[in-house]
């Protein structure tokens, strides 16, 4: 083939068939509203830990869809557990859960 | 002759009960720390001695709790601990006085009637109104009698004894309550037989025997003594089955009420005290009916009399452990006493405790300019409800209080929803944050706005200051005569947060305030037995639905008596209600913020509270 100079760029999508869903799988099982989240960004706005940190509940759903464990390991320690979010949650994600099973997931599958 | 064979499986079991019950008891007092071993046999030389005797006199025989709840159930658990101690008493006695000898083996007393069969020649008649104990030991046998009916009669019909659903129990519970209900029928049948056949019973024995022989075919000396083999197998049974069933309760609750007048409590970990709680649950399902998932969820599994048996069986399961509120209505209710939420805490730190937490974005160092007298904490939730701030510090502000609002721009949680998930240490940064940050006012009255906050501000938190609650503090200012009230007609009803409540016992500063401005009408529950508006921060696996389900049982008690208003005095209830009440709900200091009359406030308050006021008018 005629070479032209132009190459693909390096892919940067993540493939979702191979990232680490065993994160996702564990909170699917024990918090499934987990997948009720579209993503509003309510809970990072009224977030006690974001007013004094970068930490971000948005992000860290993100981080758990792509599979990014180790984001999400040093991410969720920064969590207060103060419940805020969930208050403000228009789709009745149980927020607080949601971080609690995430350290289970990390301790329990040796992450 | 003192001895038969089937005295065996009485005596084998007395023995074995004997030896188990006093090695739990050793390994517990054992296992207390130095401390509380001091304190425990310190207290057995001290006049707490007589309380604590006084205590299992009344709860662990008479059941006095029992009886507040139903006097049905506490008759039916009076009857069976009384009157068999009574039996066990007069037995006791009556062997004694008639035997001639000072030193019976044991289960002579429990089988007299098989041994002496003709009472009236008696080496000690003269100590004794002749027929005394025939009719004392009858009484006391249709007394525990009464009980077993009773108890047969609560299986089909528990809501005569106040109970809607019962604890579904274990087959090893069931087979030792068999025994136990077994245990007067057998003896009656073995009495009756043998005295109508020899004579010598009382009023009830030696009617029923006369009675029951003349029908039996077979020889009454026979069947009595099948009865006697019976009675005293049952007796066995239950005895061997005593230590792992639920009816450890009655003596590890006789040890529970030592400790408590003791005052040895359970620390930061499962210790000993712990386990006798655990032990000492009796499994009889108060704590079910009381509790809200009952009430309104169909969840069967969380309830506080499986939780610990759970506990006890090392077994605990994560999701049912979880999704108690820890609104502390079992707790309450629980008639042994047993401290419910620091068990359901100290199983979740086992579990939770050792997440890691990283809180070093922090400032380390705190930094105030201001001082003032009174330092007011809103608290997280209190953020999402800003009319409850902003009538406090209007509040303040009319009032000529020199205070600061300390969270005003960014707080960091007080750490009590991180305890509810078991994580204490992990609070501990949080906690110095916020203490230092108090400290540094030099205040000398802490007020908030959220009983969650309040609660750990007096727990953990070890502050040289007044803590108060706002309704308090309120309360105070008004008694003060710093803030003019007027009062306003509308009918209002108070809803009692569970960690102001039943956790801190403010009951009464609220309600006192509210009728200083409006006309306070009554819940169909209240104070000790208000509900959980199913905001609660306790829960961690409870469902949207589930949450739901308890906001509008929560509701429905509340409105019961049709208010104007809805009034709490937390943020977090205050946020959950507004989803679903029909009538507004408002925090306490918005009412009281409103009844103060604006030409008075002109009058006092400086330009900056002024703008308060035009822009609440607005």
């Amino acid at each position: 083939m005629k070479n032209f100079g132009y190459t693909l760029q390096p892919d940067r999508q993540i493939d979702f068939d191979r990232n680490e869903r065993r994160v996702l799988d564990y909170l699917k099982e024990w918090e499934p509203s987990v997948n009720q989240c579209v993503a509003c960004g309510s809970c990072t706005a009224t977030c006690s830990a974001g007013q004094f940190s970068d930490f971000n509940i948005r992000s860290v759903q993100t981080f758990l869809r792509r599979g990014e464990v180790n984001k999400l390991k040093t991410e969720i320690r920064k969590c207060m557990f103060c419940g805020k979010c969930q208050l403000v949650c228009p789709r009745g994600v149980n927020m607080r859960n949601l971080i609690l099973s995430l350290h289970n997931a990390i301790e329990r599958l040796g992450i | 002759m003192t001895f038969n064979l089937f005295v065996l499986p009485f005596s084998i079991g007395l023995i074995y009960v004997l030896f188990a019950i006093g090695i739990r008891f050793y390994r517990w007092i054992k296992a207390l720390n130095p401390e509380d071993r001091y304190k425990f046999f310190r207290g057995l030389r001290s006049t707490a001695l007589f309380s604590a005797l006084k205590e299992v006199f009344m709860e662990s025989l008479l059941h006095r709790k029992m009886f507040k709840k139903n006097a049905l159930l506490g008759y039916m658990h009076m009857s069976f601990a009384l009157g068999w101690l009574l039996l066990i008493i007069g037995g006791n006695m009556e062997s004694r006085i008639y035997s001639g000898f000072y030193i019976n083996p044991p289960y002579y007393p429990i089988f007299l009637k098989f041994f002496i069969h003709d009472k009236r020649v008696l080496p000690f008649e003269i100590f004794t109104v002749p027929g005394f104990f025939r009719f004392t030991m009858d009484l006391f046998l249709v007394f525990v009698l009464s009980g077993v009916a009773l108890a047969l009669f609560k299986r089909s019909k528990s809501k005569f004894f106040g109970i809607k659903k019962s604890a579904q129990l274990q087959l090893t519970d069931k087979v030792a309550m068999t025994c136990l209900w077994l245990i007067f029928p057998f003896r009656l049948l073995a009495e009756c037989f043998t005295v109508g056949f020899y004579g010598g019973g009382g009023f009830i024995t030696q009617h029923l025997g006369n009675l029951l022989v003349s029908i039996t075919p077979l020889p009454a000396p026979v069947i009595a003594y099948g009865f006697w083999w019976s009675y005293s197998f049952v007796l066995g049974i239950f005895f061997v089955m005593l230590p792992y069933t639920r009816f450890m309760h009655i003596f590890a609750e006789v040890l529970l009420i030592f400790f408590r007048n003791f005052g040895i409590k359970t620390k930061v970990n499962y210790s000993s005290v712990s386990d006798v709680e655990v032990h000492s649950c009796s499994r009889c399902g108060v704590c079910i009916d009381v509790c809200q998932f009952s009430m309104a969820t169909e969840t069967r599994n969380m309830q506080s009399v499986y939780f610990i048996r759970a506990v006890r069986d090392q077994h605990v399961r994560e999701k049912p452990a979880l999704q108690c509120m820890i609104c502390g209505r079992c707790q309450e209710a629980c008639p042994v006493g047993v401290h419910i939420d620091d068990l359901r805490l100290l199983n979740r730190k086992e579990t939770y405790g050792k997440h890691l937490a990283d809180f070093s974005y922090l400032p380390r160092q705190v930094s105030l300019n201001q001082q003032a007298e009174v330092v007011y904490f809103a608290g997280c939730m209190t953020h999402l409800t800003p009319l409850t701030h902003r009538a406090m510090t209007s509040i303040l502000e009319k009032a000529g209080i020199n205070y600061i609002f300390l969270d005003k721009d960014a707080s960091v949680c007080c750490g009590r929803p991180m305890m509810l998930a078991g994580k204490k240490a992990q609070a501990e940064e949080m906690i110095r944050h916020n203490k230092n940050l108090i400290l540094a006012t030099k205040a000398r009255t802490l007020v908030t706005s959220c009983p969650i906050c309040h609660r750990i501000f007096k727990e953990e938190y070890n502050l040289p200051i007044r803590i108060v609650h706002h309704s308090q503090y309120l309360l105070e200012l008004v008694k003060q005569g710093r803030l003019p009230l007027q009062s306003y007609h509308h009918s209002v009803v108070y809803h009692d947060p569970c960690e102001l409540g039943r956790h801190a016992g403010v009951y009464n500063e609220p309600r006192e305030l509210i009728s200083k401005v409006a006309d306070l009408i009554p819940a169909s529950r209240e104070k000790e037995d208000a509900l959980c508006c199913g905001g609660s921060l306790g829960t961690f696996t409870a469902s949207e639905e589930e949450r739901s389900a308890i906001t509008k049982n929560a509701l429905e008690s509340l409105l019961a008596n049709k208010p104007d208003y809805l009034v709490t005095s937390c943020p977090a209830c205050k946020k959950t209600f507004s989803r679903f009440s029909e009538v507004q709900v408002m925090d306490i200091a918005e009412i009281i913020d409103d009844a103060i009359p604006v030409q008075i406030v002109r009058e006092k308050v400086t330009s900056k509270a002024e703008e308060n006021v035009t822009t609440l008018q607005d």
